[in-house]
């Protein structure tokens, strides 16, 4: 039996090799970006690829799975939203070969513009949802969540938070499995989702909800470990582990199996206990459905529904107990040490200039929205990836000329290939002036230096066609593009003050490699 | 069994020390758990790693009060992890001293008593200067390795047993520098 130390994410594309998955796509998020990087690196039997987008690998693999091979689309939890649209769709129409949607939530919002609890996206779409609670069990939950799909023709999302994606742990290695390609027959009815297709294939879904009811109530994914029946505790994912950590003595209920939630479980379990606890990070998910049952649980009056638990808030809710030793409290203040660009970032030049102009700047995600911090204080909305581009446009059609000659959106090269084309189309087409600077480092910096389509290399590592932005650009029908490296400071002011001054849309590409490449 | 908090900042190789005693408490028959931080907050940023073996391991955070070490690879950053040491813990610190953000902008102050007060008021605490080692290595990039070299004075595991781990942890030409920085950081004179 061998045993490695894994990386949740580690774990869950290791679990995928042992379910003999071929194909797999993501684009990279934190905290879910190891899991494609891992398949790349150790599994080179699957196909393995970064899509422009989320939406676009979540397509690719229902296409790969409804074609007969198993596959499994990885994202961060805002990546599903830019998914949302083939994700409800894809539920009516099932799978053929196993489909996985890995989904990883960032409760406490580590490198997450928000705290979105993506267990509601399961009941919303009617899909199956497993969670595993460590590592081992990442790639257990990955294997079966490959079966389930199987049996029950759905989609399969496997949820995980940052504890589990990017904590280590011990993982049993077990042999790959071999699964053949299943033949793809032509069924339209099953596979175009004309209403005609669509109301019948409702139908389907809410059958087979009821069933996946059924097996969640016998799943092993969900259990009951007896302990004393004064206090029973419903929790899941790593809440569980820190439950387990701070009320040894207690009885809990191990929710693996998130959506359909075991009613028949959770009925035994609470009529046993004397006083019934829910302990979830997020929102109060399987809270307001244990009272729906009828049962009044202690759950969010005690445990945050802002951040992500840890076992001392555990032990604080529960035990009214506050860890702590008898180390005095230092009272002069400790300096934070927040994020910063790295020294001789080539975003630190683009900042540099835009601060001197005293430009409002419409930002985008990435390395370059820390420039809304100081030393440069210099983003003034941000929310999305390629909002820079779409807002920087509603900001000239409320404000007009005043604003357009004295703005600009800052945009990625990988979050422009990502969400930023079209709103630059939308620019053009709506007659918008703006000027847009895309800072193109030749990489996506911030989730760790993956390739993109226009570094011309591929995740597998295969050399590939480069897409040019100055090109594509001029074909959306922007006539003023300029490539420009930041460093020279004297130039790229110049060409700055020169385009924003332009009464027509400009692209200026800001081309300096990251310093970390 | 342990609880251990490596504390630094990111870019000082936090996470490969905390892989190298994971790695060493596995090959030991341990059951072991860590949680480390990726992203946007590694980009020069405060970062920790906990590092938790025993026969069972459920939380991969641990509990604060409860830490066994703390060991920081730089000064200010030990007094963010204080809170998780518990009575009895050790706290082991790097003094090298590097000025965040808001400090260089000058907006804020680098407390120039953390040595002192920490040495009173932290009763296990040792302070180490480490700058010899790592010019005698010629590398300034070590300080996780000697900083997790003198940590293992207070661990069970065999020199022999650090060596294999490091060996599976560290690409191939580093090896032999690593495990000299881990030498050397066990053989430091610990003065607490």
């Amino acid at each position: 039996m061998q045993k490695k130390i894994m990386l949740g994410n580690e774990a869950i594309a290791r679990g995928a090799y042992e379910a003999d998955c071929r194909v797999a796509a993501a684009y990279p998020g934190t905290p879910s970006t190891e899991i494609l990087e891992t398949i790349a690196k150790e599994y080179r039997n699957i196909k393995a690829q970064w899509s422009p987008n989320e939406k676009v690998a979540f397509e690719v693999i229902a296409g790969a799975s409804i074609a007969g091979a198993r596959a499994l689309v990885a994202m961060k939890h805002v990546g599903l939203n830019v998914a949302a649209d083939p994700l409800f769709t894809f539920s009516y129409t099932g799978v053929n070969a196993g489909m996985v949607i890995i989904n990883a939530d960032d409760p406490g919002a580590w490198s997450s513009q928000n705290e979105q609890d993506n267990r509601h996206y399961a009941r919303a779409a009617k899909l199956p949802m497993i969670e595993p609670s460590s590592p081992a069990e990442a790639k257990e939950f990955t294997k079966l969540a490959f079966d389930i799909s199987e049996d029950f023709d759905r989609a399969v999302i496997v949820r995980i938070t940052t504890r589990i994606a990017h904590s280590q742990g011990v993982v049993v290695l077990d042999e790959k499995m071999n699964v053949p390609l299943r033949p793809f027959e032509r069924n339209p009815q099953k596979y175009v989702m004309i209403p005609a297709h669509a109301r019948p294939r409702h139908k389907f879904v809410e059958e087979q909800m009821i069933k996946l009811r059924e097996y969640s109530n016998n799943s092993t994914l969900n259990r009951i470990e007896w302990g004393s029946k004064k206090r029973g505790i419903i929790t899941n994912g790593v809440a569980y582990q820190y439950v387990k950590e701070v009320c040894p003595e207690d009885s809990v209920l191990k929710i693996g199996f998130i959506w359909p939630l075991p009613d028949e479980l959770i009925r035994e379990f609470a009529e046993a206990v004397e006083e019934l606890y829910v302990v979830e990070e997020c929102d109060p998910f399987i809270e307001d459905h244990v009272r729906a049952l009828g049962y009044r649980p202690i759950g969010k009056e005690v445990i945050p529904i802002l951040g992500e638990l840890t076992p001392e808030i555990v032990d604080m809710a529960i035990n009214k107990k506050r860890p702590a030793n008898s180390i005095p409290v230092y009272t002069s203040k400790i300096p934070g040490r927040p994020p910063t660009l790295c020294k001789g970032c080539p975003h630190r030049y683009v900042f540099e200039v835009l601060k001197k102009l005293d430009v409002v700047v419409n930002g985008d995600i990435g390395c370059y929205t820390l420039a809304v911090l100081p030393p440069y204080s210099a983003m003034h909305s941000q929310g999305c990836m390629g909002a820079s581009i779409s807002m920087h446009h509603g900001f000239e059609l409320a404000r007009g000329d005043e604003m357009a000659r004295n703005s600009v959106a800052v945009i990625g090269d990988s979050t422009f290939i990502h969400s930023g084309i079209t709103p630059l189309i939308d620019i053009v087409y709506n007659k918008g002036t703006g000027t847009v600077i895309i800072l193109d480092n030749r990489v996506t910096a911030m989730t760790g230096h993956q390739d993109n389509p226009a570094t011309g290399r591929t995740l597998m590592g295969e050399e590939t066609h480069q897409l040019d932005f100055e090109q594509l650009a001029r074909a959306i029908g922007v006539k003023r593009v300029v490539k420009v490296d930041p460093k020279d400071q004297e130039t790229f002011e110049r060409v700055v003050r020169e385009e924003i001054a332009a009464k027509e849309p400009s692209v200026i590409i800001s081309l300096r490699k990251c310093v970390l490449v | 069994m342990a609880n251990v908090i490596f504390a630094g900042v990111g870019g000082q190789g936090v996470i490969l020390a905390s892989k190298i005693l994971l790695e060493v408490a596995k090959n030991a028959g341990y059951d072991v758990k860590e949680a480390e931080v990726h992203g946007m907050a590694q980009r020069g940023g405060s970062v920790d790693c906990h590092v938790r073996y025993s026969k069972h391991v459920y939380s991969p955070l641990i509990e604060k009060g409860t830490a066994d070490f703390v060991v920081s690879f730089e000064l200010l950053e030990s007094m963010r992890k204080l809170e998780y040491l518990s009575d009895e813990g050790i706290l082991l610190v790097n003094n090298f001293r590097q000025d965040p953000a808001p400090v260089e902008a000058g907006l804020e102050k680098y407390p120039e008593d953390l040595e002192s007060w920490l040495s009173s008021n932290v009763r296990k605490c040792y302070i180490l200067n480490i700058e010899s080692i790592l010019k005698e290595i010629g590398n300034r990039r070590i300080v996780n390795i000697v900083m997790l070299g003198a940590l293992s004075n207070f661990l069970e595991f065999g020199l022999d047993e650090w060596k294999k781990a490091i060996e599976t942890q560290v690409k191939e030409k580093y090896v032999e520098m690593n495990i000299a920085a881990f030498v050397k950081g066990r053989e430091y004179r610990l003065q607490g």
